[in-house]
């Protein structure tokens, strides 16, 4: 009997002393969350993709609360979510200027030589294990087994002739695709930029003729002929050549004049530039 | 005393590995090991949470359990304890180390109801040993369950590309292959050392 009680008694007290404890420290402990936090939260795409550069949603809520991230960061919300945030925050909202990924590889299926038939696992990491480079000759060009189409939580993804292809309107820029391709050679580019040049290859001409019919053999004939002058918009850099999309003014002159035909319009294609060439 | 220190250690990492050969844990030990990042997390909170368990639950079984003759009650007093400490390290590391909390925090309450956690105080207690050898086993208990996640979450990794029957995927070929890892560490059982 006395067991039974001391039993009963000692672990009552050990109990009521743990409760208290709990009670006690989370007084102690009590950490003031903002409230704003959670509104700031529910205005935000909730796609954990990571765009804004924090780790999820609720990274960036929480640095946008502490004042240390801009409030137009969250690129899959767009303009509304922008508005929103700055409404919460007590801030003049900015516009977020919509950026769309691209993949700046031209290697169809019969453009890009292969050096082998690949029969492995649909899955590019997998593809560049063997000997790491995947089946195309070219080390530049897109694997085209649509590692980044799985990646892509909003079907702006596919895979069209053997590359990767990006939906512009689907495309929400959150750059999920940028970080799993195994090459790294996606580009976020921003959605009113007209002309790509659509090659990564960084080597030597005589070496793309070689394995590619497309790719950028670095003439720099785009460079000189760039109307934005003094310093072109276009230039030619490790055998390849990079539009700055801050000076470029869409004129789509290289894309004439590149005798790769490898600079190329995204959307807006003028019909004038035939006629232009024909009058020429 | 050393070598004593030493053969519980790797008995506790290796031989008597609280995942492998012991089967304790086993839910956490499936369910985080998807990821390298979430196991090593889940490791570390366990390793964190074994020691201060021991050390905590030799000190009421020493003091509390045994002056009163209560040594039947071990298994409610010390579940009621583990809870309330992982609970108030929760707390604590909110407040006082926000980084830490930030790599442990959505571990620590699922480590609440892990068995693994009970099973290192219940065997301090049925081994006998006395307080430092109570923390060196939990400390290497909790290695020991992190070296299995971790080798668990490295197979896992590779599965992703492995090529198996399709009736296999997803928990099935987990548990074949979990038995496979745990079937290697049988290895070490009956093994002596000192």
């Amino acid at each position: 009997m006395t067991t039974l009680i001391m039993a009963i008694v000692v672990l009552g007290v050990m109990g009521g002393i743990f409760g208290a404890l709990l009670a006690f420290a989370s007084k102690i402990f009590h950490v003031d969350t903002d409230p704003r936090l959670e509104e700031v939260r529910a205005c935000l795409a909730g796609a954990n993709c990571g765009a804004c550069g924090f780790a999820g949603c609720d990274g960036y809520a929480a640095a946008v609360v502490s004042g240390q991230a801009p409030t137009n960061k969250c690129v899959p919300g767009g303009k509304d979510a922008a508005e929103k945030v700055a409404a919460i925050m007590g801030v003049a909202g900015g516009d977020v200027e919509r950026t769309v990924a691209f993949v700046p590889c031209s290697g169809e299926n019969g453009v890009a030589a292969r050096r082998f038939h690949y029969n492995g696992p649909k899955n590019c990491q997998a593809a560049m294990l063997f000997g790491g480079r995947d089946s195309r000759d070219c080390k530049f060009a897109c694997v085209g087994l649509g590692t980044c189409v799985q990646a892509c939580q909003f079907e702006a993804m596919h895979i069209v002739n053997g590359i990767a292809k990006v939906d512009r309107e689907a495309c929400k820029g959150c750059g999920a695709c940028r970080e799993v391709c195994p090459k790294k050679i996606i580009l976020m580019i921003p959605y009113k930029q007209k002309v790509m040049p659509q090659c990564s290859s960084k080597d030597r001409g005589a070496v793309v003729m070689k394995v590619c019919d497309a790719g950028c053999i670095g003439c720099m004939k785009c460079q000189r002929e760039c109307p934005v002058k003094p310093e072109p918009a276009i230039t030619v850099t490790d055998n390849l050549a990079h539009i700055d999309t801050s000076k470029c003014i869409g004129c789509g002159h290289c894309a004439t004049v590149c005798p790769r035909h490898i600079i190329r319009w995204q959307y807006g294609e003028p019909a004038a530039v035939e006629e232009k060439a024909a009058e020429a | 005393m050393l070598t004593n220190l030493l053969s519980i250690a790797l008995g506790a990492i290796l031989i008597n590995n609280f995942i492998f050969s012991q089967f304790l844990g086993i839910c956490p030990f499936l369910g985080c090991s998807s990821k390298m990042d979430t196991a090593s997390g889940m490791g570390l909170a366990v390793i964190f949470v074994m020691g201060l368990a021991s050390a905590i639950c030799w000190l009421i079984n020493e003091y509390l359990l045994v002056p009163f003759g209560l040594e039947f009650m071990q298994t409610l007093a010390y579940i009621l304890v583990i809870a309330t400490l992982v609970q108030f390290i929760e707390m604590f590391l909110k407040k006082s180390v926000p980084s830490l909390y930030s790599a442990l925090g959505i571990y620590l309450p699922l480590i609440t109801t892990n068995c693994a956690v009970l099973g290192v105080v219940l065997l301090n207690t049925q081994y006998s040993y006395n307080f430092i050898e109570s923390v060196v086993y939990g400390i290497t208990g909790g290695a020991g369950f992190m070296l299995a996640i971790c080798l668990f979450a490295a197979v896992r990794e590779k599965l992703e590309f492995a090529d198996y029957p399709r009736c296999f995927k997803g928990f099935p070929i987990n548990l074949v292959s979990a038995g496979l890892v745990s079937m290697a560490f049988m290895g070490f059982s009956g093994m002596k050392i000192f």
